[in-house]
Parts: structure tokens; C-alpha cells; sequence
């Protein structure tokens, strides 16, 4: 035991810089796919239908793959193809980042989807845009209906960036297993990374139930479903 | 009256839904200070008719003018005509992520460009007309039925319309809590908005407007002043239908 003590002491650091980047990860995957979610989700809801279609597409094929595969098909295939010359971090940006938008965009659908006609057709009544009317009124609804989704994306894409692991990422699983071959300690340095991986689970989805009680609206969406 | 004081035209006015025609070919203007009742049974075309007016729902063919300018076929200029037609709906339709005062002051700030300042103050002023300046901060869930469509009408009245259109502004309500619209409609009849009502009230449309106009099947069937319904003749299917209508309260 105060072996395992010392050894994860000594390489404390390493492992830190392991979490740093896993968190970075997953932001990233967060905030990517919030970035180009939301206006997907605009797009195939408001769009036309070449658009729509489009979106469409690029839905499935992200959600129709294992991120192990996306990871591979972009780091072996997309990123050579294009001569551009990656780190496997970038690499697993884009992919995290990309995929997330394609989930999320479901998420931010359902939510605007969801939103009765009325709040448009009050909204125009007034002499809004539909830009206006979108950009006042149903994206901050969108945004409400959306959170407790959303925030279920948050485990999701933390424990997806393990997979990370396979292209060479230096995140918290590449670099436990590198101090587990290095010091023949197997379980119990697992049983360390399986507890960070927790806790950083629980940090976070208790940030973002904070986040969700702060903007709660009261009885908002309550008579919607 | 003459033409001068001629705020609404609706010219042969058309429009369909699928195979169901739901206005056939409807005329009439609306002068300054004047209250025009719609009434007839359900689907007669009458909600229609409102939306057509500020292009809500498109028309087939027929036209709409506003102060001599058309308001159909207006591109993107109906947006200004929208902010000159003030419109109350029957399920209120208040924005419902926002409390009662944000509801009434976000068109004025992102809209008429208004100053924090001042949309506060104009939407508080709106709200105190409803008698509702109490309830500012409270959020569309938080207000009863009859609270939330008057919050409406401070919503729509904020913009300092030309014209009202109120489509069922009671039918979503209770009984007890119609009363409390009823009275802050008839007080904007007495200061002399102009007003469009489409209403199943029969002694209130009786008693605030200047002309009912009857509804049945997408076309006015027949129109008169209250005291020309109450005892003129030609009124008789319209007599029928208040009577029908007033055999159930």
C-alpha cells in the first residue's frame, strides 16, 4: 500500500497534466459542439430543405460511427489526406468537437421543436423579425428547455475522451497505463484513475445542476409539455 | 366619416386551407375611434380573418391597407405595419421565459429601439393601465389566466398601435376571470382605440361595439350597428345566432 502511495506521489504531476488535458477534451467536445449544434439545430429546423438534408447527413454519419473509428478515419485518413501535419491532441479536438455538434444539434432540435407556435406568431405580431424573433425569444427558451439535456452530454463526452487513449493523446488513461507499465503496479493505480474519472463526474454535473437551479424560470415549460 | 379617418381597408379579401375555404371574398373598413365585433359559430374564418390582416396568415388574394399604404405583398416593410397593429391572442401567448414587465418591454428595446430607461418606464406605465403594475416582476406562470391576457394587452398596447385586434381575447378563460379582460377592453373602447374583436361574448360585443359583423361560412352574412341588430330588420339569422349563443349562460 505505501508503495502505491509513493508511486502515485511521485508521478503526481504526470497524472495532473493527464487531467488538464482530459478536461480540456472534454470542453472543447462541450464547447465545439455547442458552437456548431445550435445553429445545426436552426438550420434543420428553419432551413430549407437542401440544408436541412445536409444536416441531416452529417448527423448520421457522426452519430452512426464508434468514436474509436472517427478517431482513426480522421487521424489516419482525413488529416494525412489534406497534408496537414497533427498532433493526436488536435486530432481528438476536432473529432470530440464534431461529433458533440452532431448529438447536441439533436438536443437543441428537440428543444425548439418543442416550443408551442404561439411564442412566433407573438413574437412577429410585434413587429420582430424572424432573426428577431429566434434571437429574442426562442433561443434563450431553447437554451432553458435544452440545459438538463445538455448537461447530460457532460458524463457522456468526459468518459468518451478515454478513447483518446488509441491515437496517443496523453490524457488521464494514456498516461495511468504508462505508469502501470512502468511500475508493474496494475490495480490499484486503475482503481486511482477509475476515481478520478468519478470525481471529476461529479464535480462537474453538481457545476452545471448549480448552473440549472440559477436560471431555472419559475414554472417554465410546464405547461408546454 | 370620411376617408381621412379611414384606418383599415380589407379589400375581397380570399383565403383557403387545402380544400376548405375559410374566407370568401370579405370587405369592410375601419374608421378611427371605431369597435368592430366579429362574432358566428367556430370556423367561420373569423380568427383567419385577424391573422390575414397583419399577414400573420398570408391571403390568398384580396388586400389589406393601413392608412391608405398596403399592408399585403409589403415584403419586408410588414414588420413596421406589424408594430402599427396591435394583436391579442387567446391563449395570450406571452413570452414565457420572461417575467410581466420584460414581457411587455423586449419589442420596445429590440424593436423600437427604446433605452432600458425608457422601455421600463413605458412598459410599467402599460402595465398600470391593465392594473397590473403589481405583478411586474412575476413570470406567465405565476399569473392567473385573466392577469396573463391583460399582461397581453399592455404587451401589444406598448407599441402605441393605430389599430387593436383582439382574437378571442376571453375564450381560454374562466368565467370569473373574463370579466377582468372584458372591463380593460371596454375602458381602451371608451378612450377611442380602434378595435377589432373576435368574441363569443354576445352582450359584451352588443354593448362596446359600434358595428357586429356576423360570420358564417368565410363570408359576412350580415352587419349592423347594435341598435339596428336589436330591432331592424334583415338581422335575423344574426338575432338567432345571439340568442342561440345566450341560451347557454
Amino acid at each position: 500500500m505505501a508503495d502505491v502511495v509513493s508511486v502515485l506521489i511521485d508521478w503526481l504531476p504526470y497524472l495532473l497534466q493527464g487531467i488538464v488535458i482530459t478536461l480540456i477534451l472534454t470542453a472543447a467536445s462541450l464547447g465545439l459542439g455547442l458552437l456548431c449544434g445550435l445553429p445545426m439545430a436552426l438550420g434543420q429546423v428553419y432551413g430549407r430543405k437542401t440544408l436541412r438534408y445536409l444536416i441531416g447527413m452529417y448527423v448520421w454519419f457522426f452519430r452512426g460511427l464508434p468514436v474509436l473509428v472517427l478517431l482513426f478515419l480522421f487521424y489516419f485518413g482525413v488529416f494525412p489526406l489534406l497534408q496537414i501535419d497533427t498532433p493526436p491532441f488536435f486530432v481528438a479536438i476536432v473529432v470530440l468537437g464534431l461529433r458533440g455538434a452532431a448529438y447536441q444539434s439533436q438536443i437543441f432540435r428537440g428543444a425548439i421543436e418543442s416550443i408551442g407556435e404561439g411564442q412566433m406568431t407573438a413574437a412577429r405580431s410585434l413587429g420582430m423579425s424572424q432573426w428577431q424573433a429566434i434571437r429574442h425569444i426562442l433561443l434563450p427558451q431553447t437554451m432553458l428547455i435544452a440545459l438538463p439535456g445538455w448537461s447530460n452530454e457532460y458524463p457522456n463526452v468526459l468518459t468518451d475522451t478515454a478513447v483518446c487513449y488509441a491515437i496517443g493523446v496523453l490524457e488521464l488513461l494514456t498516461r495511468t497505463t504508462q505508469i502501470v507499465s512502468d511500475t508493474y503496479i496494475t490495480m490499484p493505480i486503475y482503481l486511482a484513475c477509475a476515481g478520478v474519472y468519478i470525481f471529476l463526474n461529479y464535480a462537474g454535473m453538481s457545476c452545471l445542476h448549480a448552473v440549472e437551479r440559477k436560471v431555472m424560470v419559475p414554472g417554465f415549460g410546464q405547461e408546454n409539455v | 366619416m370620411d376617408a381621412a379617418d379611414e384606418i383599415l381597408r380589407v379589400e375581397h379579401l380570399f383565403k383557403s386551407f387545402g380544400a376548405t375555404e375559410v374566407l370568401r371574398d370579405i370587405s369592410f373598413s375601419v374608421h378611427t375611434g371605431e369597435t368592430k365585433a366579429f362574432i358566428g359559430p367556430s370556423g367561420t374564418g373569423k380568427s383567419t380573418l385577424l391573422r390575414c390582416i397583419n399577414q400573420i396568415t398570408v391571403p390568398d388574394s384580396g388586400k389589406v391597407f393601413l392608412r391608405g399604404e398596403e399592408v399585403t405583398q409589403a415584403g419586408q416593410k410588414i414588420n413596421l405595419y406589424r408594430q402599427r397593429i396591435g394583436m391579442v391572442f387567446q391563449n395570450f401567448n406571452l413570452f414565457d421565459h420572461l417575467t410581466a414587465v420584460r414581457n411587455v418591454e423586449i419589442a420596445l428595446l429590440k424593436v423600437k429601439g427604446l433605452s432600458p430607461a425608457q422601455a421600463r418606464e413605458k412598459a410599467l406605465f402599460e402595465l398600470r393601465r391593465v392594473g397590473l403594475d403589481d405583478k411586474a416582476d412575476l413570470y406567465p406562470a405565476q399569473l392567473s389566466g385573466g392577469q396573463a391576457q391583460r399582461v397581453s394587452i399592455a404587451r401589444a398596447l406598448a407599441m402605441d398601435p393605430e389599430v387593436m385586434l383582439f382574437d378571442e381575447p376571453t375564450s381560454a378563460l374562466d368565467p370569473e376571470l373574463t370579466r377582468e379582460v372584458l372591463e380593460v377592453i371596454r375602458t381602451l373602447a371608451q378612450q377611442g382605440m380602434t378595435m377589432l374583436i373576435v368574441t363569443h361574448e354576445m352582450r359584451f360585443a352588443l354593448s362596446v361595439a359600434n358595428e357586429v359583423l356576423f360570420m358564417e361560412n368565410g363570408t359576412i352574412v350580415e352587419r349592423g350597428s347594435p341598435n339596428e341588430i336589436h330591432d331592424g330588420t334583415g338581422f335575423e339569422r344574426t338575432r338567432r345566432f345571439i340568442g342561440q349563443m345566450e341560451e347557454f349562460r
